[in-house]
């Protein structure tokens, strides 16, 4: 990484599906072990933005950096260094957590593919729903696991859409309490939202109000 | 620093094909309907076959009549395949008969019939068959040929004559199959199925196999790893040819055992060559999958390319009866290569060597094929 502290840093990025601007340049700077919350509401286009960060679309307009790999043109060498958990769970419900688990960990190439997993089984609590089938868990162990195929391959980077949507409170807490105890082992974390006490709950706000004013305002036109 | 990674990585195509394997455990519908429909095929098509209709309705030519021919006629009508139409008819009439569908059958007797065969000549009757539905007359025109070997032994005297009682008959019945001039007969039903079934299920159920990742939201998550489509493409191959080879050998097996479909040719050859096949119709899936919107979609391009595949192959029509842009069409699908493959090595014994002509076709589509998947398939959601 060039300049050392800065993991994401883009500008003006811009992105357009069918006419329809999803994205309007936008600029941000995330530095190593910030929790950096991101705050918006439904269809102001924090799930685009991510997306964009993670190597999974390409910006339209703009440019930058994530882990020191260009958004643009690296998207391959961003994915495998990329944690990132989708809004809605998008891992296979007809696997179990742990075949699930050893997919995403034989995906990333990981040599010791069996001792990941089960440490990360460990670490996230699923133990004794490691033969259930993902589509049989409830919200909050969905997101569980969920964070757990994003954690499997040791990122420096977490990409969080949403994770804590839909799930109880004590879930969250505790999902909370996963996402500090990585802050301090220098796992860098964006986490969108689009509610404002979630908001509260990362140590970077840095413009983020601007940007939600920013945001209710266009979501109020036509 | 590269700036883009390009490696393949085995690691990763394993992945996709244990994951691939495991849903397929699970999906049992799909896995039932990938057994199912072999079956239920073969049952359909082997009472087609076992069909064996008697009766069918034999017009004579009116001609000279003798003992000899009323024996022939005899003997015939016994053997339960035949309803002799009376009166007679001229020749003419018959042919008439023939194209209307009134006789299945019209027997002919030449001027001179009995003295010929008294003279030892053999001399030639000709049963004209209506083989548009050669399944239906396969065993009428069997056991005609067996009766001619020895209708007239019992007429002709012993003694002087008995030498015309020849192992090969007293006389040669020349059999002429109108209408039908390839005679496709049941033996080619079975081997073509192999082809039909796989062609039918082989590209229906990888058709999905990238349509259900993007419909189930878990496209997202298999690319935000650094899958290759290279990759992805083959993993979800990989585990339908051996679910193509069980239905292979299903097939096989109830062709020995239930039909008698003869295997004269090399088992080994037939199933290397069917690994070429079975691939050139995966990828076929794979690339309506990566084109297709739907699951709905890609189902309804999975029957937009098996029904030229069965009409136009030669499975469902003689393929040298077809025009020539039906013709053109066929020779680019691989059912209609691998049609001549099978019945070629299972029926006519031919070897690896000689079927190699019909290898490259499938090759070439199952690479174009593959190629469309491959540039297709996104890295991105964009
Ligand atoms: N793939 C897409 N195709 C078309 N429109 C899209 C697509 N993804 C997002 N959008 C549109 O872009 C806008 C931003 O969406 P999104 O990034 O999902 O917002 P958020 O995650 O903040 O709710 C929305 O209006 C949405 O309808
Ligand atoms: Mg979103």
């Amino acid at each position: 990484m060039a300049n050392g502290e800065a993991v994401i840093s883009v500008r003006g990025l811009t992105k357009t599906f069918k006419g329809k601007v999803a994205v309007n340049d936008f600029s941000l700077t995330v530095n190593r072990g910030d929790i950096h919350g991101f705050l918006g509401p439904n269809g102001s286009g924090k799930t685009t933005t991510i997306r964009m960060l993670c190597g999974l679309l390409t910006p339209d307009k703009g440019e930058g950096e994530c882990l020191g790999y260009d958004v643009r043109t690296q998207q391959s060498l961003i994915k495998r260094r990329v944690g990132y958990m989708t809004q809605k769970f998008s891992l296979w419900e007809d696997l179990t957590v742990s075949e699930n688990l050893e997919f995403v960990a034989r995906m990333y190439g990981l040599p010791q593919r069996r001792r990941a997993v089960e440490r990360i089984i460990e670490w996230i609590g699923l133990g004794d729903r490691r033969a259930s089938l993902a589509g049989s868990l409830s919200g909050g162990w969905k997101q569980r696991l969920a964070l757990a195929a994003a954690l499997i391959h040791e990122p420096a980077l977490l990409l969080l859409d949403e994770p804590t949507a839909g799930v109880d409170p004590k879930a969250r807490r505790e999902f909370w309490n996963h996402i500090h105890q990585l802050s301090r082992q220098g796992v860098t974390t964006l986490v969108s939202t689009h509610y404002m006490d979630e908001a509260e709950r990362c140590n970077k706000l840095a413009s983020l109000e601007d940007v939600f004013i920013h945001l209710m305002a266009r979501r109020r036109e036509p | 620093m590269n700036t883009k990674e390009r490696t393949l990585s085995l690691s990763r195509f394993i992945a996709v094909v244990v994951k691939e394997f495991m849903q397929m455990r699970r999906d049992r519908l799909t896995f039932g309907i990938l057994i199912g429909i072999p079956v239920a095929q073969l049952i359909i098509f082997g009472y087609a076959i076992n069909f064996d209709p008697k009766g069918l309705p034999l017009a004579v030519v009116r001609g000279e009549e003798s003992v000899f021919t009323r024996n022939v006629i005899t003997g015939l009508k016994t053997s339960g395949y035949f309803r002799v139409l009376d009166p007679p008819v001229s020749a003419a009439r018959a042919r008439v008969m023939l194209a209307t569908g009134e006789a299945q059958f019209a027997l002919a007797f030449p001027p001179g019939f009995a003295a010929s065969v008294l003279r030892g000549e053999r001399p030639q009757a000709l049963l004209e068959a209506d083989a548009t539905d050669p399944v239906a007359t396969a065993n009428a025109i069997a056991a005609a040929t067996l009766i001619s070997a020895d209708a007239l032994d019992r007429d002709l005297p012993p003694g002087l004559f008995s030498d015309l009682r020849r192992r090969e008959g007293a006389f040669r019945l020349t059999v002429h199959r109108a209408f039908n001039p390839e005679g496709v007969t049941r033996y080619n039903v079975v081997p073509g199925l192999l082809g039909v079934v796989l062609t039918l299920t082989m590209v229906l159920v990888t058709g999905v196999a990238i349509t259900r990742e993007r419909e189930r939201g878990t496209m997202e998550s298999l690319l935000a790893t650094p899958a290759r489509p290279v990759e992805v493409i083959f993993g979800k191959i990989v585990p339908y040819v051996i679910v193509g080879y069980i239905q292979v050998s299903l097939i096989l097996t109830a062709a020995w055992l239930l039909f008698g479909v003869p295997m004269v040719g090399n088992i080994v050859t037939l199933l290397l060559v069917t690994l070429i096949f079975i691939t050139a119709n995966l990828s076929v899936g794979v690339t309506f999958s990566t084109i297709a919107r739907n699951q709905l979609q890609s189902v309804q391009m999975t029957f937009f390319f098996f029904l030229p595949s069965i009409m136009l192959s030669g499975f469902m029509f003689p393929f040298r009866g077809m025009p020539g842009w039906a013709q053109w069409i066929g020779s680019i699908l691989p059912l209609t290569h691998y049609l001549r493959v099978v019945r070629g090595i299972l029926l006519k014994g031919l070897g690896f060597m000689e079927v190699t002509q019909f290898l490259w076709p499938m090759v070439l589509f199952m690479a174009v094929a593959l190629t469309v998947a491959v540039i297709r398939y996104r890295e991105t959601l964009d």
